[in-house]
């Protein structure tokens, strides 16, 4: 292990480090009186990689013979995920306490999660890939399952766990298929044994179950099943961080191995994630309308953003890349205030997930519909706010790319989409009389539910920078 | 200072509309003419030492988009101080004029309704003056439009009456058939010469007069259609014959409106536009003659209307509608100088009768027949004076073959000879001669059935007749002094020998003998390429000014005679014989009903184009928005996408076998999908 | 055929066997039971290609815990497979034409097979001193530490897991403490009351 090795996995290794003490010291002191402070400090330490990494001297090259590889690409998602991963801890932490589920093992299980993620983006073979990928889902089964009194919450841990076996075994065969025919599990061994001539057949099958295997993370259609269910059924939460940070990962994962490994292929392999794009768009946007809970929704609402996120993929260019990246930034923010607010809705002490009794929301909490008002125009992809801007920079992409019908796809799944949001926004202002839902909020999930709208609305602007950024991650990942 | 000019209307406008909550009616109206006033003195100031050659003065950079740049400046030169000083007095002047035009109405009583007149007057100031002093297309089209905005808002300011409304509507929509024209011809000016500023539309010029474009069916000179597309613009503002049948209607606005709009300063945009676009004009032969042609039949079938109108105000509308012509017919014969004058000249007197006739109205308590007024000579003493001098001044009076006489004489008179050297004494000079006549006849006809004969109509309403109050009449006073002596003055300047006009306009001496001597080689291209000086562009080949000078001597009188003939038949008909009319019209009735009913214009157009256009509207309203569209949308929205909708809910049946089976048909679509494309890429 | 081709062979065909009869037996013992066989023929074949290590790993490991554990469960849970097995009827027959097609389509793969120069040598096993344990640890050590060490996080967090999920700290049972029973006093718990005849305590 040479000095550039350590450094490249120095974010990683302190943030292991950190779970590990901190697991030994809440359980040899306050156990779960300790919870908030565990909480506080894991989302500190995973904000202050964030900067260490975002603002740190950068240094690129292939770590641990090839294991790991130390890219813009990498950073950027690890700054994302990191990010995220403390923005839900913090805005989830007053509502798991009040739910009874103040467990300190939670925010140690997502700290080591968000190494496994950080892992899987930066990784440059298909085994750390799997170790990664493994580790994140393994710490997500749980989690899921946390609420272990509550059938739902079991069912949705047990029901994640045998499908995310299924898509493991998916992976795992495409990547011993890859192996088989490329000799490596290396990507740049894979990217140099197509480069001889056209992609065989098997390295192309080894791809495709690999896809599958990633699409099952991202939630893609046709392996989005697990989604609504997990979501309906694990804490909110919960929910709000398997919406964020994971997505973001397995997306990043997807552009990873797409490019790095299989950046000969472009052809072959952007149609099928073309055909999962559009699947999951019109998927998403059609079932959603059919939702009475909220969750389940967002559920819907994430299978068709993944969608969209998937177009600026299958361009198969650089611009897609980046596309993606941003438009993966925007639906974070969205999603963790969109969130922040879910979580916090209750009536009597108990939680409420039902869209209907958010009516005539607005008479109570006018600061706070607006809030949401804005984050669910967002969502919608109404401009001027940045969820509008998201879309039209990977539909831009896709027109570059010539696929104009994908863009067009694209399109119309947003018109439909939008309805189901609005209905939401007309709820809340228009609705009928009904006993209003409450919602009390930490101010850090205040903060995070109007920090994320106000972004919404100022990065019109230029947003916050993430554009030059995500371009250079591109960069780093498509050249 | 120009600045201060441009954006003194607006500010007042903005203080005015927003503001008078705050400040008051009183506040606002003093605010408003206040901030006129000043525009006008500065204005004058502009006008009378003007400094040489044209200044560019910019404001800001307005549109940057590719090839396509735009600054909002001032263009400054003679044409401009020309229009300030119109639109600013004029303006300042109406502005006081409605203080006491404006004091009482029973219609908005006691809703505050001053100050919103008040703001739109002042608006409409700032958009006209934003459209004169406007150094590109973009921005003229800018004013242009909002100056019809403006006179669509002062329209139907009455918007409690439906004719208002309609008549304000109508104003709107004709307008916008001839906004279309202009909006094509500088979308066509852009396509052929990349720039929308003038100075480099006006190098481009020659540059046009040989290029053919394809335009509908087939190809035209490309001047010849820009031209032509502009002068529709100019035909939709300026009320000319085919698009004039919204300015009869206008007369539902309030008096100082039409004075203001009507008479002086909208209406007479599009004469400013064909003299601002001179330099193109000239290499535009066909459409210089169109213009002629459509300003001689304006001023002649305008006048015949007039003879017969027995509302004071449509009457002065006709009239206006018919000198807008004499305009025309002069900057169509390539003297834009002349038609500039007439239109400065015009502008005063037209203000003043319509004043003078809102003077009459209100003291008569809003009646506006004239078989209802007579006699009111000695009710109305000052008004009576004024639109004495304002008829005198139109009808041209003066002492022929001097250079003597009221305003109109000079500059109608300069306008007819043009005709004659334009038109080598053709149809259009005879024309506007006959127009000359009806004139005369129809404007002492006014002043006969109104202020001479006995009362007749309501015996009450003359019984309260009273003159208006001096805030009215000071205004008139000033306008007055404009119809007599602004034609003297600046006779030399606008209509002089061909120097004293070059000096006046700006035009350098030696640019004619330039471009005269370099016919051919790269000096000609120089010269071509740049933008002609001075405000007003004459083709070298371009004689009619000096022609027009020496007209034989019948020529030169002939308006005279047909003002004075006009005036006896007037004379006879109302005062020695007021039986007369009566008679000659039962004689001719089909004549008279022709003329009485415009000439059917409104008919016509109603058979021709409304009617169609609502069945058209109707047709795509009911079936293609309701049954296609609707239908569509609604079918796709509550049919198509909820039985998905179900689907998506039936597949998601909770079962993890399921969920595993969708994988697995998945991962088996995908394989397939590879197995049949793969490697082909 | 060497001794060793022949061996191989047998150990194949108990692994498919085995694999086999553990997706179709109705008895889920019995499928365990298949299991644990094509465990052991796995096993064999490690053994063949002189992985011993890995060899045993499968013996002690998957036959001896996982799939003892297996056996455990699935007696203790007493599931009706043949229940579970209805429901699935009906999609067999979509589900056997999506399996045929799989098969075909992997099948496919297979004419693109091309075999490196020097893989035989690689199969075979490093002649020399180097045991099998010693040469595994070298790699896991050293090229391969990262996924060595995130092994050990993927465990620590299965381990984790497993006490967020089941542990449970439930204060309304007794819980037995033994030091507490030895030093119990009879004199202290017990108290004699004498109690007469005709009276309540």
């Amino acid at each position: 292990m040479t000095a550039f090795d350590l450094q490249a996995i120095l974010p990683e290794l302190l943030l292991a480090v950190f779970a590990m003490f901190a697991l030994l010291a809440a359980v040899y002191t306050g156990k779960d009186k300790a919870t908030p402070l565990v909480t506080w400090a894991t989302a500190g330490v995973m904000l202050a990689l964030a900067l260490f990494i975002g603002l740190g001297e950068a240094v690129n090259g292939r770590a641990f013979g090839g294991l790991l590889f130390e890219d813009a690409y990498g950073r950027f998602a690890q700054v994302g995920i990191l990010v995220a991963a403390a923005a839900v801890l913090l805005a989830g932490q007053d509502t798991l306490v009040r739910r009874g589920l103040g467990r300190f093992e939670y925010p140690l299980l997502i700290a080591l999660a968000t190494v496994g993620m950080m892992i899987m983006v930066s990784a440059g073979d298909l085994m750390t890939l799997y170790m990664g990928l493994e580790l994140q889902s393994l710490a997500l089964y749980v989690v899921a399952a946390m609420r272990r009194d509550g059938v739902k919450s079991t069912e949705a841990g047990m029901k994640y766990f045998i499908l995310g076996a299924l898509s493991s075994g998916l992976l795992l065969y495409g990547a011993s298929l890859t192996y088989g025919y490329a000799g490596t599990t290396g990507f740049d061994g894979i990217l140099a044994a197509a480069s001889g001539g056209e992609m065989g057949l098997g390295l192309l099958f080894g791809l495709t179950f690999v896809v599958a295997g990633l699409a099952f993370k991202v939630s893609a259609v046709p392996f989005h099943m697990w989604t609504p269910d997990v979501y309906e059924g694990a804490p909110t939460p919960v929910t709000a961080f398997f919406a964020t940070a994971p997505k973001l990962a397995a997306m990043a994962l997807f552009g990873r191995v797409l490019f790095d490994a299989f950046g000969q292929a472009v052809g072959d392999w952007s149609q099928i994630i073309a055909l999962m794009a559009v699947l999951s768009m019109f998927l998403g946007a059609v079932a959603a309308i059919g939702q009475r809970d909220i969750k389940r929704l967002m559920a819907y609402s994430s299978i068709s953003h993944m969608g969209f996120a998937l177009i600026g993929l299958a361009a198969g260019s650089q611009y897609g890349v980046q596309a993606m990246l941003v438009y993966m930034a925007i639906y974070l923010t969205m999603n963790v205030g969109t969130f922040a607010f879910i979580m916090s809705m209750e009536r009597d002490g108990k939680p409420v997930t039902e869209i209907a009794a958010l009516h005539q929301y607005a008479k109570g909490e006018p600061v706070k519909a607006l809030a949401m008002l804005v984050l669910l125009f967002s969502l919608a992809g109404v401009p001027p706010m940045v969820g509008f801007f998201g879309k039209l920079y990977v539909l831009g992409a896709a027109v570059q790319a010539d696929m104009t019908l994908l863009a067009v796809a694209g399109v119309v799944a947003s018109v439909i989409g939008a309805f189901y949001y609005l209905r939401i926004v007309y709820y809340m202002y228009f609705g009928e009389a009904e006993e209003r839902v409450e919602t009390p909020m930490s101010p850090a999930a205040w903060v995070m539910l109007m920090g994320a709208a106000a972004a919404m609305l100022l990065g019109v602007i230029n947003l916050f920078g993430v554009e030059g950024a995500a371009a250079q991650a591109a960069a780093a990942l498509v050249n | 200072m120009v600045q201060i000019i441009l954006f003194a209307p607006l500010v007042g406008a903005i203080i005015a509309g927003f503001g008078h909550r705050i400040i008051g009616d009183r506040a606002a109206q003093m605010v408003t003419t206040g901030l006129l006033f000043l525009a006008a003195f500065l204005s004058w100031i502009v006008f009378l030492w003007l400094p040489e050659g044209t200044q560019h003065i910019q404001i800001m950079r307005w549109i940057d988009s590719g090839s396509f740049q735009t600054d909002w400046s001032i263009r400054l030169d003679r044409l401009t101080s020309i229009m300030l000083v119109v639109v600013t007095t004029i303006s300042a002047l109406v502005h006081l004029y409605s203080m006491g035009y404006m004091a009482h109405d029973d219609q908005f009583e006691p809703e505050s309704y001053r100050p919103r007149f008040f703001a739109y007057l002042s608006f409409f100031t700032f958009s006209m003056l934003a459209l004169v002093t406007a150094d590109n297309l973009l921005q003229m089209f800018f004013g242009w439009e909002g100056v019809g905005v403006a006179s669509y808002l002062l329209i139907g300011f009455y918007y409690k009456k439906p004719s208002a409304n309609a008549a304000a509507i109508k104003a709107f929509v004709v307008n916008r058939v001839g906004d279309f024209g202009f909006a094509l011809g500088i979308a066509a000016i852009f396509l052929l010469t990349d720039s929308i500023r003038l100075d480099e539309v006006f190098a481009a010029a020659p540059m046009l007069a040989e290029t053919d474009v394809r335009f509908l069916w087939t190809e035209w000179n490309a001047a010849n259609l820009i031209a032509f597309l502009l002068f529709v613009g100019a035909m939709g503002k300026s009320a000319q014959l085919f698009l004039h049948t919204w300015l009869p209607d206008a007369m539902e606005g309030p008096t100082p409106v039409s004075a203001l709009i009507h008479a002086a300063t909208m209406v007479t945009a599009g004469v400013f536009l064909v003299s601002r676009m001179s330099p193109l004009m000239e290499y535009a032969p066909q459409a210089m003659g169109f213009i002629v042609a459509i300003g001689a039949a304006t001023a002649f079938v305008a006048a015949t209307i007039g003879l017969v109108q027995n509302d004071i105000k449509r009457v002065i509308a006709y009239s206006t509608m018919s000198q807008l012509g004499y305009m025309f017919v002069a900057a169509g014969v390539g003297v834009y100088s002349v038609a500039m004058f007439h239109l400065f000249t015009h502008a005063f007197f037209k203000a003043m009768l319509f004043l003078g006739a809102g003077s009459v109205i209100h003291g008569m308590h809003h009646e506006q027949d004239m078989r209802n007024y007579g006699g009111l000579k000695s009710k109305f003493p000052i008004t009576f004076w004024i639109m004495l001098i304002g008829t005198l001044a139109i009808t041209g009076v003066g002492i022929p073959l001097t250079h003597i006489g009221f305003a109109g004489f000079l500059s109608k008179d300069a306008v007819i000879e043009s005709a004659w050297a334009g038109t080598d004494g053709g149809a259009a000079f005879w024309l506007l001669v006959v127009a000359a006549l009806f004139t005369s006849f129809y404007s002492w006809r006014l002043m006969f059935l109104t202020f001479w004969g006995k009362p007749r109509g309501d015996k009450h309403t003359h019984e309260h007749a009273h003159e208006s109050p001096r805030v009215m009449t000071i205004p008139l006073g000033v306008l007055a002094l404009g119809a007599v002596f602004s034609g003297m003055v600046w006779y030399g300047s606008f209509f002089g020998s061909h120097e004293e006009v070059n000096r006046f306009f700006g035009i350098p001496e030696h640019q004619v003998e330039a471009v005269d001597e370099g016919g051919e080689g790269e000096e000609a291209a120089h010269a071509v390429a740049a933008a002609p000086e001075g405000a007003i562009f004459m083709h070298p080949d371009n004689h009619v000014l000096d022609d027009a000078h020496h007209a034989p001597t019948w020529v030169k009188v002939s308006p005279f005679v047909a003002m004075v003939i006009g005036f006896a038949t007037a004379w006879w008909f109302y005062i020695a014989n007021p039986t007369l009319p009566k008679r000659l019209a039962r004689s001719q009735p089909h004549l008279y009903r022709f003329l009485l009913n415009k000439w059917y214009f409104d008919e016509a157009y109603d058979f021709l184009f409304v009617r169609p256009a609502k069945a058209l509207g109707r047709f795509l309203w009911k079936r293609g928005d309701g049954n296609v569209i609707d239908g569509a949308i609604n079918g796709l929205a509550m049919g198509v996408v909820p039985w998905f909708t179900r689907l998506a809910g039936r597949l998601q049946s909770g079962y993890v076998f399921t969920y595993a089976f969708a994988m697995v048909i998945g991962i088996v679509v995908l394989i397939t999908i590879m197995a049949i494309t793969g490697g082909a890429n | 055929m060497t001794v060793a081709g022949f061996a191989f062979y047998v150990f194949a065909l108990t692994v498919l066997v085995g694999g086999l009869f553990t997706v179709v037996s109705r008895n889920p013992v019995h499928a365990v039971l298949w299991l644990i066989t094509a465990f052991i023929g796995a096993t064999g074949l490690f053994v063949l290609l002189g992985a011993e290590f890995i060899a045993m790993l499968l013996m002690i490991v998957y036959v001896g815990a996982v799939a003892v554990l297996f056996l455990f469960v699935v007696m203790m849970l007493d599931v009706d497979f043949a229940e579970l097995r209805a429901g699935m009827a009906k999609y067999l027959p979509i589900a056997l034409l999506i399996g045929v097609i799989l098969l075909v389509e992997l099948g496919m793969i297979l004419g693109t097979w091309v075999t490196a120069d020097g893989v035989e040598m690689l199969a075979a096993p490093v002649a020399g001193e180097v045991q099998n344990t010693a040469a595994l640890g070298m790699v896991i050590y050293t090229d391969y530490i990262l996924l060595f060490q995130l092994a050990g996080l993927v465990l620590l967090v299965a381990m984790i897991g497993a006490i967020v999920l089941t542990m449970r700290h439930r204060r309304d049972i007794k819980r037995q403490n033994v030091v507490e029973q030895m030093h119990r006093d009879p004199k202290a718990a017990i108290r004699m009351i004498d109690v007469k005849p005709g009276q309540g305590l």
